[in-house]
């Protein structure tokens, strides 16, 4: 309760308020520090008081075999994991908890869930109420079932103070392509930083999983933690209503060329080598899994290249079919963590491709790896040839 | 002898952006890949991405490679329940100030740094 009442002094909130679920992103090993904080909690007799799930952690305790790093680094890792279970959190170890029926929060609803995804899925996808929890405080709100009332719980913060709008230059079929997402979302983290930014001249109806791309990446360049896209987003059928009918504090247009070099900037390589494919980042849906399953049709991965797609264990539970076609095809099939947070991929000395903005922008750095970015298509075409094939039509040809 | 101001040309995430065990910064996307935040005033505009940096920053206070302090000129909540547990866990805090925008970029890289109980700055 300590660090409740000091995230309500952060936050300048006046009161604390009832909250009905919490996400926990602090069972991911960063240190002895994790578990020293944990230890606090469990030493303590701490219990979740409301349903709560728990993001990724260092391992796949379902496939521990797929872990390529330090041992030590793996059982301390696993430790964490399983004293946070011990507190009564469900051992769902997504970050993509909004895909499961029974755990996502409804239009409205008050709740209190780490990691940046999930957080900018929560509030700008699914209209419920959160604010950033970082670590250490997602599992006080969890224990408390409280959260400071300030931020994008009030109605008034969740307006768009700034308009992205898409320039005249921007193709029809680029705004209707899935790679446009995370390239946009990067450019979005870009623009907006920590502000409530409303997105204009995409097709309404965008599906989820394009909206998780867009999303995941905006909370990696930026501190995204709600957006709107007009159209697609609960809180936004229109423009007006997304500016909760006030004058924005500024309009931007998002012009084709902006767009092609954040795109060239997610790849840190060039030229045909491949080491690895990484896909599903966040957690693949079963729809994605569906959809990459369809991509590979007969085909399948290349001997020389390692093909992994992350999802979350319940996902994969709820899809033994679409599993077992995609491990005929060699595809490796991840839970509970991510191949860019813990030493999962064999060989990252050549190239790795992905289709994820939140993937190619945090892996150089966290895993040394070089990345390419490409759509999902090209991403499975290339790991069926063993080497990056591309087709850039879509861009414009450039 | 006061610690030095590392003015961040961009806002950072602490998760994918500091390596805890060096402090040094890690994120390839920032201009200032490379440089070492440890002991240092890290002055930016706003903190930035990932819900783990409050983990990243308690652990590298205990492993003792933390900068000194931050000013920004946003309140960042992250970092402020970060700072809050490693005072709780090891006793040590590190101070989040928030200044006004244009207090923020007048301090100088390398300028000496101190901060009062207040949170008041001084520069020299």
């Amino acid at each position: 309760m300590r660090l409740v009442v000091r995230g309500a002094e952060v936050t300048g909130a006046s009161r604390l308020i009832d909250v009905t679920r919490a996400h926990v992103d602090s069972c991911l090993y960063h240190g002895e520090a994790s578990l020293d904080f944990v230890r606090r909690l469990v030493e303590g007799h701490a219990r979740v008081s409301i349903p709560t799930t728990l993001n990724v952690g260092a391992v796949d305790l379902l496939h521990p075999e797929l872990y390529r790093g330090d041992p030590r680094r793996a059982e301390r890792g696993r430790l964490l994991m399983d004293r946070y279970r011990s507190l009564g959190a469900r051992p769902t170890f997504t970050c993509a908890p909004y895909q499961l029926a029974d755990a996502r929060p409804s239009f409205g609803e008050q709740v209190a869930w780490g990691e940046s995804n999930a957080i900018a899925f929560c509030n700008s996808v699914l209209g419920a109420r959160t604010n950033r929890y970082g670590d250490f405080l997602d599992i006080a709100c969890a224990i408390t079932g409280r959260a400071p009332d300030a931020g994008l719980h009030r109605t008034d913060q969740r307006r768009a103070t700034v308009v992205l709008r898409l320039a005249a230059d921007i193709p029809g079929t680029l705004r209707d392509a899935d790679v446009l997402f995370p390239v946009l979302g990067i450019v979005l983290g870009r623009r907006a930083g920590s502000a409530v930014a409303a997105i204009d001249g995409l097709g309404g109806g965008q599906p989820e999983d394009r909206l998780k791309a867009l999303g995941a990446a905006a909370a990696s360049s930026g501190s995204v933690a709600m957006f709107h896209v007009v159209g697609s987003t609960p809180e936004a059928p229109s423009l007006d209503d997304a500016l909760q009918h006030r004058t924005p504090e500024r309009v931007e247009l998002i012009h084709l060329a902006e767009l092609r070099a954040v795109r060239d900037e997610l790849s840190t390589a060039t030229g045909e080598r491949l080491g690895a494919v990484s896909l599903g980042t966040p957690h693949a849906s079963l729809a994605e899994l569906e959809r990459y399953a369809g991509m590979l049709g007969d085909g399948a991965v290349h001997p020389d290249v390692e093909c992994l797609i992350s999802t979350g264990r319940d996902t994969l539970a709820q899809a033994p079919d679409v599993a077992r076609r995609l491990r005929a095809a060699g595809v490796e099939l991840l839970v509970d963590t991510c191949s860019y947070i813990t030493p999962i991929l064999r060989r990252t000395d050549r190239p790795v491709m992905t289709d994820s903005g939140k993937w190619a922008y945090y892996a150089p750095g966290n895993i040394g790896a070089q990345v390419v970015f490409g759509s999902s298509a090209e991403c499975i075409r290339s790991a069926v040839a063993g080497r990056i094939v591309r087709n850039d039509t879509v861009w414009g040809g450039l | 002898m006061s610690p030095r101001a590392l003015v961040l040309a961009e806002g950072l995430s602490l998760w994918g952006g500091m390596d805890p065990a060096t402090g040094e910064l890690i994120d390839t996307h920032h201009p200032q890949r490379g440089v070492n935040l440890t002991g240092r005033v890290v002055v930016m505009p706003s903190a930035r991405g990932s819900s783990s940096s409050a983990s990243v920053l308690a652990e590298a206070v205990r492993v003792g490679t933390a900068p000194a302090a931050f000013v920004m000129s946003e309140p960042d909540l992250i970092l402020a329940i970060g700072s809050a547990v490693a005072e709780e866990l090891y006793g040590k805090a590190v101070p989040v100030v928030v200044l006004a925008p244009v207090e923020v970029a007048a301090i100088r890289d390398g300028a000496e740094v101190r901060i009062g109980p207040g949170g008041v700055i001084r520069t020299a």
